[in-house]
């Protein structure tokens, strides 16, 4: 392999997209846009959740605690409940769709454990609102029990001062985004998967396209060499589109991120690699823009939107599916992602999705290194 | 020929494509019965020409009377007129030989006996009349060039617009379609024809030499040649005629020289005189037996000729 | 024009190419010496460009064999591809980049040194007056410039070998007789070139010529040795009636066919001295106006008409289209 070629083919790929606005939009307008529809879209089509109670404390306290349900506009409360069997009933009958159980030692437990247990019974045949649902239900019982617990506070007569607001903003910051911080980091890796795959989609059957891919065939260049000054350009691009999603998903959608930058980075390239050689691959396979990019679409909107766990937790599928989502290489980056944003992980406890993504990058590299022909027919 | 009005006038015709101008203000004749080749480069303006000519385009400028018609004033009558082949045959390749020649008469309104008779004249003309139930795909080059040609004359138009006709056929099968072209315009048709191929346009009564939309010449092939060239045209057979074009690039006698082939083609005043100064200078630089003959100018002899007279020297680059 | 015994650039021995039921290339055997200008002459689909394909190596054979350099072009491809240089048919250079952009690219696809590349861009650019142009996207050149930039990026790396598929097609006469000067200065450096052309007039420019037709090679020998194969003579005969003229001497004993051109006929004889007389006074008998009949030399399309008609007649689809 000559490091010259290489970087002749890179300087040049590069120089093109500079010069297309078509590619350059592409390559940077679209993570924004997407960021904007996926982030936003994924959180605003879940409201309004029929919603039962049944409270078997009845107590002063259970009650404001409906009350905090019925004031959210993320459920519906369509009738409190009296009995365990009319639950059953209430969530058969299509009635509601999540059923809050207050138990009946709800008021001592918040008094002497500062801490209270909510049950919430989810009807989780639409896998979506189910998951979202249960994760506002919580963010409300959560705040609430905050609140309780200053109101008890300052009861004691502790330091009541300025302190409500800001416990007041940030219970209402995590009941608004609590679906958000569980989605974005998916929606950085279905981002991520689309723009990638799409631009290098593009790069070989534009030079079949365009007549110039005969000469390139005559000139020494190796199929290695090409697949590497191909992809190298549009690695840095995507890198960079990387860090359009990491801002976004910081900045706007205010999603914590408790990782280590380098851990993001060195994961997001083995991602990077993956994606951005299934898009080479169809290219080389396809010969036409049109079409390379339309499967491009299609192979990585489809599983990744269903089956990475991005917004369908894979704990919850059905044991034949989650064995699918083993393939589904997105589903290794959306765990990575998710444990680096919210728990903090590193590279030592994101061992097994990360071997897993480098034994895909070596997979993939070992075809498309391989699947460009030098021959016209 | 002279006493006619011309059956195709044009005067001052212009095309502007934004910044690019490609027809520069061109006004030319063209008799009845008359075949006047239209010689140029890819780009030159030939194919825009014609399809302002043919209604398809609308001229920037200029004016354009054909059969006494004024193609911008009446366009339907126009095309009742013409016929119009272009570079790239518009035949249905899934259609057979028949299929196409009804689609085409359909288009040009002939219906019934009408369109049976004329059918029948164009599977002749072409040479088809054993095969008009096979699909056009199927047919080779120069036949599928020729059912193209039977295609635009179906409607028996007094003028025919050729562009590029062709392009990618064998030489055999050019010269039965020159042939066609000739018996044409014997029976009064007066032809257009656009070709980028020198060596066609010796089968055009007329030559227009069209550079960078404009016409630089317009005569007949062999006054193009006769005239145009300023001069003789010498071929000097030697050995290593790159060793010898040096030798005589300072030669006073020779205007140009240039390798061409295994010799040398000289442009000088006269080639008697300069026959004996060129194997002289040879021979004293060393390169002997040199046999010098005056040959014929092509046209495109006669083409970079006024091209480059046309630009000056630094269009032509050299 | 090489040393007698030497191994030839190219050697093509029994080629075969098929594409489904149709033979592009049928048994082709030629070989090209270094210094050798050689022409494919042909009409489009005879097989030029499947031939070229082969010798680049971007098109496999069904049989037969291709040596570049000695070099076996199946075993050993990229070895190959370092010594040559293939001009497409269709412009393969890239629009959206400048012309020193292509340049540079091109040269370091074949490792050309920097200096070296400056100097050789700077002189290919110079003999086809492009230097002002360097800073131009290839895309706005016109058709004749950009032959001459994808001929400057073939010869960058200062082939063995050039292999270029119709570069003059619908160029500029002045910009392909500069494109002609540029082959030629690369001949006299001993470079071996293929070069196929559509335009039969170009045939005399090479040093030897195969005639291409249905993927067969007929004939391949230098152009008057070619033209020495024209049976019989070319006359031609000024006259503003060439249908009349075309009738009244196609009876004449002698002559073999008349061809109508723009301003008279051309007629085919067997023997021009015998003939002239004779046709002189068939058109004086019918009253025919014309000037004097001389003979000329026939072109190559007279010899491809000649030497190939019968096979040309054949109507049916036989070679590629």
């Amino acid at each position: 392999m000559r490091i010259r070629r290489v970087s002749a083919i890179a300087l040049k790929e590069l120089l093109q997209v500079w010069r297309d606005p078509r590619s350059l939009m592409l390559a940077l307008l679209m993570p924004v846009m997407q960021m904007l529809l996926l982030g936003y879209g994924v959180n605003l089509d879940i409201s309004h959740v029929p919603t039962c109670t049944y409270d078997e404390e009845g107590s002063q306290l259970s009650q404001a605690l409906i009350a905090r349900f019925q004031a959210s506009r993320y459920f519906d409360l369509v009738a409190g409940l009296d009995s365990q069997r009319q639950i059953r009933h209430a969530m058969d009958g299509g009635l509601c769709k999540l059923v809050i159980v207050i138990p009946a030692g709800f008021s001592r437990q918040i008094s002497e454990f500062h801490h209270a247990s909510v049950q919430a019974i989810v009807d989780a045949t639409d896998d979506n609102t189910a998951t979202i649902a249960t994760a506002y239900a919580s963010a409300v019982v959560q705040g609430f029990s905050n609140e309780v617990q200053m109101r008890y506070e300052a009861l004691r007569g502790g330091t009541v001062v300025a302190q409500p607001l800001a416990v007041q903003s940030r219970v209402w910051f995590n009941e608004d985004l609590d679906s958000r911080d569980f989605i974005i980091p998916g929606v950085v890796a279905l981002v991520l998967a689309l723009v990638g795959a799409q631009l290098t989609s593009l790069t070989i059957a534009r030079e079949w396209e365009r007549g110039t891919m005969e000469l390139l065939l005559s000139t020494p260049v190796t199929p290695l060499e090409m697949m590497i000054g191909k992809l190298l350009p549009y690695f840095v691009i995507g890198l960079v589109d990387a860090g359009i999603c990491l801002a976004f998903a910081l900045l706007l959608f205010h999603v914590p991120f408790r990782g280590a930058f380098a851990t993001l980075l060195l994961t997001t390239s083995l991602f990077l690699v993956v994606v951005l050689n299934i898009g080479y691959l169809l290219s080389v396979l396809i010969r036409n823009q049109l079409g390379a990019s339309q499967i491009a679409m299609f192979v990585t909107i489809m599983p990744i939107s269903l089956l990475s766990g991005y917004t369908f937790p894979i704990d919850q599928m059905p044991a034949a599916i989650r064995a699918v989502t083993y393939v589904i290489y997105a589903r290794y980056f959306v765990t990575i992602l998710k444990a680096v944003f919210l728990k903090g992980s590193g590279i030592g406890a994101l061992w097994g999705p990360v071997s897993a993504l480098i034994l895909y990058d070596i997979l993939v590299v070992w075809i498309a290194g391989r699947a460009f022909r030098k021959r016209i027919a | 020929m002279s006493e006619q009005p011309p059956m195709i006038r044009v005067e001052g015709l212009r095309k502007q494509f934004g910044d690019f101008l490609a027809v520069a203000g061109i006004s030319f004749e063209v008799a009845q019965g008359e075949i006047l080749g239209f010689l140029g480069p890819n780009g030159a303006g030939k194919s825009t020409t014609i399809r302002m000519l043919c209604g398809l385009l609308k001229p920037t400028a200029g004016r354009i009377h054909i059969d006494g018609v004024d193609v911008a004033a009446d366009p339907d009558a126009l095309r009742k007129r013409i016929g119009y082949m272009s570079q790239k045959f518009s035949l249905y390749q899934d259609l057979t030989v028949r299929e196409n020649l009804r689609f085409y008469g359909g288009v040009y309104g002939l219906r019934g006996a009408a369109l049976e008779s004329r059918i029948g004249y164009a599977l002749e003309m072409s040479g088809l009349t054993a095969h008009p139930e096979t699909l056009v795909s199927a047919l080779a080059g120069g036949w599928k060039q020729r059912l193209a040609l039977g295609c635009a004359i179906l409607h028996r138009p007094r003028i025919l617009f050729l562009d590029e006709p062709t392009s990618g056929v064998d030489p055999l099968s050019r010269r039965r379609f020159w042939d066609l072209i000739h018996d044409l315009s014997t029976e009064g048709v007066t032809i257009l024809v656009s070709t980028h191929h020198m060596d066609e346009a010796q089968y055009c009564n007329r030559i227009a030499l069209i550079d960078r939309g404009s016409i630089v010449a317009l005569d007949t092939p062999g006054q193009l040649k006769r005239r145009s060239l300023g001069g003789e045209l010498v071929r000097i057979e030697c050995a290593s005629p790159d060793r010898a074009m040096q030798a005589l690039a300072a030669l006073a006698q020779v205007r140009d020289v240039a390798v061409f082939g295994n010799s040398l083609h000289a442009l000088v005043d006269n080639a008697a005189d300069a026959a004996a100064a060129i194997v002289e200078r040879l021979r004293t630089r060393g390169i002997a037996a040199a046999r010098v003959t005056q040959i014929d100018a092509t046209l495109e002899d006669v083409f970079v000729r006024l091209v480059s007279a046309n630009h000056g020297p630094a269009g032509t680059g050299a | 024009m090489s040393e007698p015994g030497a191994e030839p650039s190219i050697r093509v021995a029994a080629l075969t190419k098929r594409f489904g039921a149709v033979t592009a290339i049928d048994n082709v055997t030629f070989a090209v010496t270094s210094g050798e200008l050689f022409g494919l002459i042909g009409p489009d689909g005879a097989g030029k460009t499947t031939v070229l394909r082969v010798l680049a190596g971007v098109m496999a054979a069904d049989s037969g064999s291709v040596q570049v350099g000695g070099v076996d072009v199946v075993a050993y491809p990229e070895q190959v591809r370092a010594r040559i240089s293939y001009m497409p048919q269709r412009f393969g250079l890239y629009e959206d980049l400048t012309v020193d952009e292509n340049i540079r690219f091109f040269a370091d696809v074949f490792e050309v040194p920097r200096r070296v590349r400056e100097e050789r861009a700077a002189r290919l650019l110079a003999a086809s007056g492009m230097q002002r142009f360097r800073r131009h996207l290839a895309g706005q050149l016109s058709g004749g410039m950009k032959q001459k930039l994808g001929l400057t990026c073939a010869l960058v790396h200062a082939p063995k070998v050039v292999l270029l598929d119709e570069p003059t097609t619908g160029v500029d006469p002045v910009s392909r007789r500069e494109f002609w000067q540029i082959l030629y200065g690369l001949r006299a450096e001993g470079a071996a070139i293929v070069i196929s052309t559509a335009y039969l007039d170009e045939a005399d420019r090479c040093d030897r010529l195969a005639l291409m037709h249905s993927g067969g090679l007929p004939y391949c020998e230098a152009p008057d040795a070619l033209r020495a194969r024209m049976p019989g003579a070319m006359v031609e005969i000024p006259t503003p009636r060439a249908r009349a003229a075309r009738e009244a001497l196609a009876s004449v004993p002698g002559v073999r066919s008349v061809l109508m051109v723009g301003d008279g006929v051309h007629v085919h004889v067997d023997d021009a001295r015998k003939a002239l007389s004779d046709l002189e006074r068939a058109l004086a008998q019918q009253g025919i106006e014309h000037t004097g009949a001389r003979e000329i030399l026939p072109s190559i399309e007279d010899l491809f008409v000649a030497l190939l008609g019968n096979a040309a007649a054949a109507g049916r689809k036989a070679g590629a289209s």
